[in-house]
């Protein structure tokens, strides 16, 4: 054996030396969680009454650890992780940054609180064909694409998500759930697959898959052929998953087939993984190419952000008009993108983690109303306004928080980005912001209107007593999400120092690298920046 | 050695694309398919590909030879296969369910989601 001339290796080159200080395990924690909560969901399904404690639990603990990683990254900045001690680029690096964590807390909070609403709307069947165990996988995805810092990574958790989708998308198997998910499934799959071809020629390009040393190494590089064509494919593919125009179509076909529940989680979480995706590549990896880009983003968004409200008007099904509503609110996070400034981006930051609540919270007050009122036709829905109070106020806080009204959430990302398009003398980007803002507040009080105001019709049962149980798990439920919105809208500041935050850190990739890397190793780094990887 | 598979991978992309501009499931599904199988053929490609030095460490030795393959992306094909192959089980489980249940493969009579005629919403209060 060799063992007696071993020469004298360094191992701290390579090797993270000490272990990770006992915070920083908060980064992997919603995965460990995420899956073991499964795995037992799995085993206790044919126990219908212990798994949604077991279910409740995880999501419980999720919303914990995510809840003290953004408090970690708040205070002590930016967290790594590097898997199986190897330094980057070489290990698997999770990292969260302040975009990361706090869209991991929001996600965490739609996740509990579509997790409590399932509590009473999913039944026996669905639970022991996996309603919670899919949840969570989901969840465990979504948060974990917010979190990983390499680029193959990103890509498997595309795929964990999308598998757990699937799975909720079918359950109950009814024909329009059944063609709803065809398309759904197809689509997105031809848009990982676009997203695993981009991977490969990054992969190509720069020998690399850490997305720090992809930053720097494409910081670095001087031609510019290449990159771009990367930074397009990378926005074709996310754009797809985003739902932005004109790649939106598989939306609206399937978000309203499943429960509502089902839809809630969807319209939170599924496009704005997307978004965040496109935030990350074009501003942490190409930042450069973004500016040649900025211009066909721009229209792509006026497009969605115009096109979904106009969509939203056009549906006399109220699940969707809610999926219409996800699209325009693409376009106008995709709008913070296009302008690149810091305010651009913190309003984008402000209206995703904005968007993500409010939207989950209309979907889930279109399943009280549809449980409420029997049906989900604006022709036929009327008399809730007497009958139920408390959600019309709960209605027209949603209405107005998404269509952008003062004086909750939505207003202050709005003002943000018209300020930042008038900035930078895009008028038409501003316009269409708030053209899209005056056509969702029709198409949203169009609905409290004919569902709430009109009276009911001849015969018609409101809040019989088969949906009770649905209507007393929703009013809390969407109470504590309506909190969140007011807060926001009437005491924004917490809220938009954090988006600067973010928008500051998206702006300077530099110092993305320099976390990832440690401050000695990015200035060794950025001197031999044509070193290969053999 | 790049080239043909650069070649290939230009064939199976063609092929994906006719099919899957195609109406019916079936051959959308199939072009899925090699649509994957033509993403990992390109990550295989991006890595050098060579048949004469294997990627062992020799005894005695702390890193492969000069020259040597690429190990990094056969492992990501690997990952990448597998999550394709997953995939495709799903679809293909969900095809057939969704053509017992609509009695049909063809994408513009698969319109349960979004039923053809559908009335105007309300117009007036």
């Amino acid at each position: 054996m060799a063992t007696a001339e071993k020469p004298k290796i360094n191992l701290e080159d390579a090797f993270v030396m000490e272990a990770p200080a006992l915070a920083d395990w908060l980064i992997v924690a919603p995965l460990v969680v995420g899956f073991i909560f499964a795995a037992l969901c799995l085993m206790t399904r044919k126990n219908t009454k212990l798994q949604p404690l077991i279910a409740m639990s995880g999501l419980v603990l999720i919303l914990a650890c995510v809840a003290g990683l953004f408090l970690h990254v708040l205070f002590n900045g930016t967290v790594i992780m590097a898997m199986g001690r190897w330094l980057p680029p070489f290990g698997i690096a999770f990292v969260a940054d302040m975009l990361g964590a706090t869209l991991a807390l929001v996600a965490g909070i739609v996740g509990l609180a579509t997790g409590i609403y399932a509590l009473r709307e999913a039944d026996d069947t669905e639970r022991r064909y996996g309603f919670y165990p899919f949840l969570l996988m989901m969840l465990a995805g979504v948060i974990c694409a917010f979190l990983t810092g390499d680029i193959f990574n990103l890509y498997v958790w595309f795929e964990v998500l999308l598998l757990g989708s699937f799975g909720l998308l079918v359950l109950g198997s009814r024909r329009e759930q059944l063609d709803g998910a065809t398309k759904y499934a197809f689509l997105n799959l031809v848009a990982t697959t676009l997203f695993l071809i981009a991977v490969a020629y990054v992969y190509g390009l720069f020998g690399t898959l850490n997305m720090a040393d992809i930053a720097r190494k494409a910081a670095a590089m001087e031609d510019v052929g290449p990159r771009l064509t990367i930074a397009a494919l990378f926005f074709f593919a996310f754009a797809m998953k985003a739902a932005a125009f004109p790649l939106n179509f598989w939306l609206p076909a399937s978000y309203h087939t499943p429960r509502l529940a089902v839809g809630a989680v969807f319209a939170g979480l599924l496009t704005k993984v997307g978004v965040y995706a496109l935030l990350r590549v074009l501003l942490t990896l190409f930042p450069t190419d973004r500016d040649d880009l900025a211009i066909s983003i721009a229209v792509v968004a006026a497009a969605s952000m115009l096109l979904g409200a106009l969509g939203a008007l056009a549906q006399t099904d109220m699940r969707r008009l809610l999926g219409y509503l996800v699209i325009s609110g693409i376009g106008i996070m995709l709008a913070g993108l296009a302008l690149g400034s810091a305010t651009g981006l913190s309003g984008t930051a402000f209206y995703t983690a904005h968007s993500m609540v409010v939207m989950t919270a209309l979907y889930l007050m279109v399943g009280v109303i549809g449980a409420a009122g029997g049906t989900f036709d604006l022709n036929r829905a009327g008399g809730l306004y007497k009958a139920m109070p408390w959600l019309s106020v709960i209605a027209l806080i949603l209405a107005f928080s998404a269509s952008g009204l003062p004086p909750f959430s939505g207003l202050w990302p709005k003002i943000y980005l018209v300020k930042a398009s008038i900035d930078v003398g895009a008028w038409w980007l501003a316009g269409a912001i708030l053209v899209s803002g005056f056509l969702t507040t029709i198409a949203l009080v169009r609905l409290f209107a004919y569902a709430f105001w009109r009276p009911a019709r001849e015969g018609a049962s409101v809040g019989d007593a088969a949906a009770r149980p649905i209507i007393a798990i929703g009013y809390p439920v969407l109470a504590g999400l309506c909190a969140l919105t007011v807060i926001a809208g009437v005491y924004p500041e917490p809220f938009i120092q954090v988006a600067d935050r973010i928008a500051v850190e998206l702006m300077n990739p530099a110092g993305y690298v320099e976390a990832v890397y440690g401050p000695a190793q990015a200035a060794d780094a950025a001197v031999s920046t044509g070193e290969t990887t053999q | 050695m790049e080239v043909a598979v650069a070649v290939l991978t230009g064939l199976y992309f063609a092929v994906s694309i006719y099919l899957m501009l195609s109406q019916h499931i079936i051959r959308i599904l199939l072009g899925t398919v090699t649509l994957s199988t033509g993403a990992n053929l390109t990550i295989f490609a991006m890595g050098r590909i060579t048949r004469e030095v294997p990627p062992i460490i020799p005894d005695g030795r702390y890193l492969p030879a000069e020259g040597a393959a690429n190990a990094l992306p056969q492992a990501l094909v690997l990952t990448a296969i597998v999550i394709a192959f997953s995939l495709f089980a799903f679809l293909l489980v969900l095809v057939m369910r969704s053509y017992q249940e609509l009695g049909t493969d063809d994408t513009e009579a698969m319109r349960d989601a979004e039923p053809r005629g559908e009335p105007l919403p309300p117009l007036g209060y």
